[in-house]
């Protein structure tokens, strides 16, 4: 089906049915609850795992299947984020002309960027790619202000034109970006006994829009493109020798990470009208790649499963405060409970960046690949137990037949 | 002319800083291969032992001094130091005033140690590994070291002064015929240019002129075959990188008086010290070096007002044009091998 | 079979869920209120947004602490605080409106981004009514334009910038801090005091908003006492060895440093300044002097001895002598054994000016607490008589100058209070041209 094999159509059916049932798999507690802390499913981040899973996927296709490290790749996530912004500044709040402008800009950008980057390979081309996103953050940040709004960054204004749009609503406010019509902030919400499921409008076309580059991205790989990419990987001496130029087809997959990272960037910015320099940063470039990393590099689900580990400890873990785990461990002996708030203290507020850093390094010295690799030793334990479970079946069956 | 001159001796010491940190960051990729995204935590550590060092000989007990008062209106504590009460006043002011040269003894067994225990913990097992998992245990590993380190020392950052001796600056201009106050200079840079020529030398001496050097030399170049020769190429690995982590401490040390060490100064050289160890050219030593002064030296030029005047912004980003620039026309950098780091 | 069950019903439940959301597209949550996030049961909570990693994250620590001995006097807890000493009478220790308050907590990264995805998740998830806190402009502007959006109200933490009050107010943002244009009208006639009419000032400026504006308020206001401005550079936000800007400063003919940094910017600007020695010289037949416009009592303690006799000036300080000043002192020393930081108190009475709002307003309509904050004349929360303007939301209140200690007492004492400017001085017109060409809008109350 799609052009798919059966393995493939389950995982994107797979990735489908997690990615619609989101905001149920994310909520798992009670809204009232002491977990609550834990749910992740309310609109903005689950717009965020969805489109920072359409970055790393990107991003995988680059370095997944080329070897090529990019450094660099938050310039083109940052410059569709300028883009899509002034769409809205300047045409309409529709958020269509921002999507495609920011994928065409910043796949014009990347076009540049990987033309020259590509002249050099391993660790030289990350440095290119780095020097280049560096050199457009700090620009962005300072000389360029008038086009980016610097520190500040990027905002709808009163004063904006929208030439297709309206200026200001009739209440005095800014106008929302939206999908002919339907707000993308606009949301329902679902309330069943003590649980509440928060269905948004702009969640539902981030997930859309994911799994559309879901699916062109297992195209890709299964492609004849897709092995001429590995190929680069393996071994791109040999593969100059047969005369074949791998330059096109590096910058090809470059071109095309480039345009996803754009697309992210775009639909950042049309979830929230904003486009801050920060997005650029070397820090977001070493985040893409620890999205990609930590979920396993060259795997197809693996980049999205990173983004969103790292996405719930920076949202989730930061917003644990002092008076929520005395909540938690009230139960305890005050001197106890003491003990153990001074001990989680250290990995939760301020400290969550402490827990994600042990977390890398616990999963990239057990998981060798990534978190795909934790999964796949898990359905291999049930498999396991389930063959054992029928081989028990079968000589328990035997027996009686002895 | 003035200006040049001051700029090029800003320069001499920004690329003294940056040959430092490149040096031990090249050292480990030259000779074990790896990727250490923690290398800039090291340096911050070195500063921080100078920080440790001066707070414990400031380890005070409190008196307390009825006739004054504190903040809510009790009697103020009066802090001495221990080191004051111990060896009187005097020797103990001295002790205090001379924290951060002292630190350096105190920082190289500690930097060794840690040098030893990431090595020997953690990065052995990553040596045969790609280098995207090295870069990303080392990037876990420099994020928990920095956090630790605000957990204990918080985030702001802390002043560590040099000794009184240092402070203020020598008027160079009057040596070469300028009116006094033209060519000025502080005294602490002087003395971490030249105790970064002192490291860069000492290091250079040591690959060249001892036997240890030159099995690592050999094993830079030649890994395999060095290890075929039967030489126990694992054990030198780890002293190297108990001697790369020991070059970035004591150029974190020397760094805390120029400016006060936090929590992420790490991170904030730990680009730039890619920057100049790639533009150096992989797995050069005395490239690494090079480029650290040449980027250095163009980026205190760069700041100049002249040249802002004529583009402005480009001392946001000269590192990265001059990166670039020389990464297109030499394809390894200023003298890098063919072959290392280029898959 | 448990497992199909479960399944069978998911998928119904989603059917009707994502068939609501496109056909019913209404604004955040979809029972009826009438405005974001209405109160409804015994609770009210309230988001407190402050950077707790990254260079700001101490100051960061030092708000939260605010917050939270706010939010306990709120709740009838502790001595009260400034509850017992602010002019309005409106709070009765008994939460706000009756509703005890409860509170949120997030971290800006004091990057605008994460700034805006915590407090989006305050909003979405945890239901809070007001927004507070913050270290920087930029995290200011960006969540004064999420709060404007989504409907709820915004206290202004730390920001100094014009335009947080100027080109980018929104009606739904208010502003206690005192911002870069009054530090220059406080500063200006105590340096010519100081350092007299004839002199002649060398800028190093941060390359962002802040920095600018900034510059251009204590550029225009020393020039307007007759100083000269030789010389403006901008300096990279990243950068952490000054060295090269400050040594052309000697030889420029300028006699006095003006240091238009904040932060660690600041504190390794002034560092390497005083490295080179140029407070000990002479230029023009005068002392060298350095400036710094905008002082913190983290920045002092990261400058160390550095700091000593340099003028800047401060929102507030510890050590001011009024009521307000005295039981905030006490309540936030006792709890946590030193004292507040200006960060700390603006925040404290931020969340303070906001509860009050809604008592005297009567709902918690952010459409409502704006009109209670426009115009209210207050005192006895540190600061003497203060308003807040209708017109652009910002606080006009006394401004401080203050000098660092030659010879401090204790690592309190790092600061002294040179002058009190009284807010008359520090007064301008809404339409005053460096805060020109922004727009209130009209308040929002989302739903």
């Amino acid at each position: 089906m799609l052009g798919l094999d059966k393995k493939d159509m389950t995982t994107l059916l797979v990735v489908a049915a997690l990615v619609l049932l989101a905001p149920f798999i994310l909520n798992p507690f009670p809204a009232n609850s002491a977990m609550a802390q834990f749910n992740a499913g309310y609109p903005d981040l689950m717009q965020r795992f969805v489109i920072f899973g359409i970055f790393a996927i990107g991003f995988n296709i680059l370095f997944g299947l080329t070897g090529y490290l990019s450094f660099g790749h938050a310039a083109f996530l940052g410059v569709g984020s300028y883009s899509a912004v002034w769409m809205f500044k300047l045409l309409s709040m529709n958020v269509i002309p921002a999507i495609l402008l920011s994928v065409i800009v910043a796949g014009l950008f990347a076009l540049v960027i990987g033309f020259i980057s590509l002249r050099r390979t391993g660790i030289y081309f990350s440095i290119l790619t780095l020097a280049f996103a560096q050199m457009s953050f700090n620009l962005a940040y300072s000389v360029l202000t008038p086009i980016t709004n610097g520190e500040t960054g990027l905002q709808l204004t009163l004063e904006d034109p929208r030439i297709l749009g309206q200026t200001a609503t009739e209440s005095g406010g800014i106008p929302v970006t939206n999908l002919f019509g339907i707000e993308m902030r606009g949301s329902e919400t679902l309330y069943f006994g003590d649980w509440s499921f928060q269905f948004s409008a702009g969640y539902y076309l981030c997930a859309i829009i994911m799994l559309i580059s879901f699916y062109i991205s297992v195209r890709i790989f299964r492609s004849p493109f897709g092995l001429m990419l590995r190929a680069i990987k393996s071994n791109k001496t040999r593969m100059n020798y047969t005369g074949l130029n791998t330059k096109p087809y590096a910058l090809a997959a470059f071109v095309i990470s480039g345009m996803y990272a754009g697309l992210a960037g775009g639909l950042l910015a049309s979830m929230d009208p904003l486009a801050g320099a920060e997005r650029m940063q070397w820090t977001a470039s070493g985040e893409v790649v620890l999205m990609t990393i930590l979920g396993g590099a060259g795997t197809l689900i693996g980049p999205v499963l990173g983004a969103g580990f790292i996405k719930y400890f920076e949202n989730i873990f930061s917003k644990i405060n002092e008076s929520v785990l005395h909540s938690w461990f009230s139960f305890l002996p005050e001197s106890v409970e003491n003990g153990a708030v001074w001990v989680a203290e250290h990995f939760v507020g301020g400290g969550w960046s402490l827990t994600l850093g042990l977390l890398f390094m616990l999963v990239v010295t057990f998981l060798p690949g990534g978190l795909v690799e934790g999964g796949q030793r898990i359905i291999k334990l049930f498999r396991r137990r389930k063959a054992d479970d029928g081989a028990e079946q079968r000589a328990a069956k035997s027996h009686p037949a002895e | 002319m003035d200006a040049i001159i001051l700029q090029f001796l800003n320069g001499l010491d920004k690329g003294s800083a940056y040959a430092l940190i490149a040096l031990g960051l090249t050292l480990i990729f030259g000779t074990l291969g790896v990727v250490n995204f923690a290398h800039g935590a090291l340096f911050m550590i070195g500063s921080f032992c100078a920080v440790t060092l001066s707070k414990l000989f400031t380890l005070s007990f409190e008196t307390l001094d009825p006739t004054r008062k504190d903040f809510l209106g009790n009697p103020l504590k009066i802090k001495t130091p221990y080191v004051e009460q111990w060896f009187g006043p005097d020797t103990g002011a001295v002790l205090i005033d001379w924290a951060v040269p002292l630190a350096i003894l105190f920082a190289i067994p500690i930097m060794i140690a840690v040098g030893f225990i990431m090595e020997r913990g953690l990065i052995k097992h990553f040596y045969k590994r790609p280098h995207a998992d090295q870069i990303l245990v080392t990037f876990g590993l420099a994020i928990v070291l920095q956090e630790l380190v605000k957990h204990y020392y918080g985030a702001n950052p802390i002043q560590t002064p040099a000794p009184e001796v240092f402070r203020g600056s020598f008027d160079f201009g009057t040596l070469l015929g300028f009116d006094p106050n033209v060519i000025i200079y502080p005294y602490w840079r002087l003395v971490y240019f030249a105790f970064a020529a002192v490291i860069i030398g000492g290091v250079f001496a040591f690959l060249q002129f001892t036997t240890f050097g030159m099995v690592v030399r050999a094993g830079m170049a030649d890994r395999e075959t060095v290890g075929l020769l039967g030489i126990n190429i694992d054990k030198r690995f780890t002293i190297m990188f108990g001697l790369a982590a020991a070059v970035a401490g004591l150029a974190g040390v020397m760094y805390a008086p120029i400016n006060s060490p936090n929590y992420h100064m790490g991170m904030d050289f730990l680009v730039l010290s890619f920057v100049v160890v790639v533009v150096g050219g992989m797995g050069s030593l005395p490239g690494a070096v090079a480029a650290g002064f040449l980027l250095g030296i163009l980026e205190s030029f760069a700041s100049m007002n002249e040249i802002k005047g004529l583009i402005p912004g480009i001392d946001q980003i000269i590192i990265y044009v001059v990166a670039i620039v020389i990464l297109l026309t030499r394809p390894r950098g200023l003298m890098g091998r063919r072959g290392v780091m280029e898959e | 079979m448990s497992n199909s069950k479960f399944t069978r019903r998911g998928v119904i439940k989603t059917g009707a869920g994502v068939g609501a959301g496109l056909a019913l597209p209404t604004i955040f949550a979809s029972r009826a209120s009438a405005f974001t996030n209405e109160p409804t049961g015994s609770s009210v909570t309230l988001g407190f947004n402050v950077p707790q990693t990254g260079p700001y994250a101490d100051e960061g620590a030092d708000e939260l602490r605010a917050f939270e001995l706010a939010v306990e006097h709120l709740n009838g807890g502790g001595d009260g605080g400034m509850m017992n000493t602010f002019s309005s009478k409106a709070l009765k220790g008994n939460g706000i409106m009756g509703k005890k308050v409860e509170y949120v907590t997030g971290d800006t990264q004091t990057k605008s981004d994460a700034a805006r995805a915590s407090a989006k998740s305050m909003i979405e998830k945890d239901g809070a009514v007001m927004i507070s806190g913050g270290s920087s402009s930029g995290v200011a502007v960006a969540v004064q334009g999420l709060c404007q959006e989504a409907g709820v109200i915004f206290m202004a933490g730390l920001t100094h910038s014009n335009d947080t009050t100027g080109k980018d107010k929104k009606a739904n943002g208010f502003r206690h801090f005192f911002n870069a244009y009054m530090s220059a009208a406080a500063l200006a006639p105590v340096l010519e005091k100081l350092y007299g009419k004839d002199r002649r000032a060398y800028h190093l400026t941060a390359d962002y908003t802040w920095g600018w504006t900034q510059q251009e308020s204590i550029a225009a206001a020393t020039e307007a006492v007759g100083w000269e401005t030789v010389r403006n550079v901008l300096t990279p936000l990243a950068q952490t060895d000054f060295s090269s800007y400050i040594a052309p400063v000697l030889n420029s003919g300028a006699d006095v440093l003006v240091l238009n940094h904040y932060g660690g910017n600041m504190v390794n600007s002034l560092t390497n300044a005083v490295q080179f020695g140029l407070r000990d010289k002479q230029v023009n037949g005068k002392n060298f002097e350095i400036v710094v416009p905008l002082y913190s009592e983290l920045m002092a303690k990261g400058a160390g001895k550095n700091i000593a006799g340099i003028v800047g000036s401060q929102n507030w300080d510890w050590k001011l002598e009024d009521d307000g000043t005295k039981a905030f002192v006490k309540a936030f020393g006792e709890k946590y054994g030193f004292p507040p930081s200006q960060a700390a108190q603006t925040c404290y009475a931020q969340t303070l000016l906001y509860a009050d709002a809604v008592e005297r307003a009567g709902s918690f309509n952010p459409c409502d607490v704006g009109a209670a904050l426009e115009g209210f004349e207050f005192d006895g929360l540190g600061n003497g008589p203060t308003s807040y303007r209708a017109a652009d939301h910002q606080c006009f209140k006394d401004v401080l100058v203050v000098r660092g200690a030659e010879n401090p007492q204790d690592e309190f004492h790092l600061v002294e209070i040179v002058e009190v400017t009284p807010v008359g001085q520090v007064t301008y017109a809404p339409d005053h041209p460096m805060f020109a060409g922004g727009n209130l809008g009209s308040c929002n109350p989302g739903a």
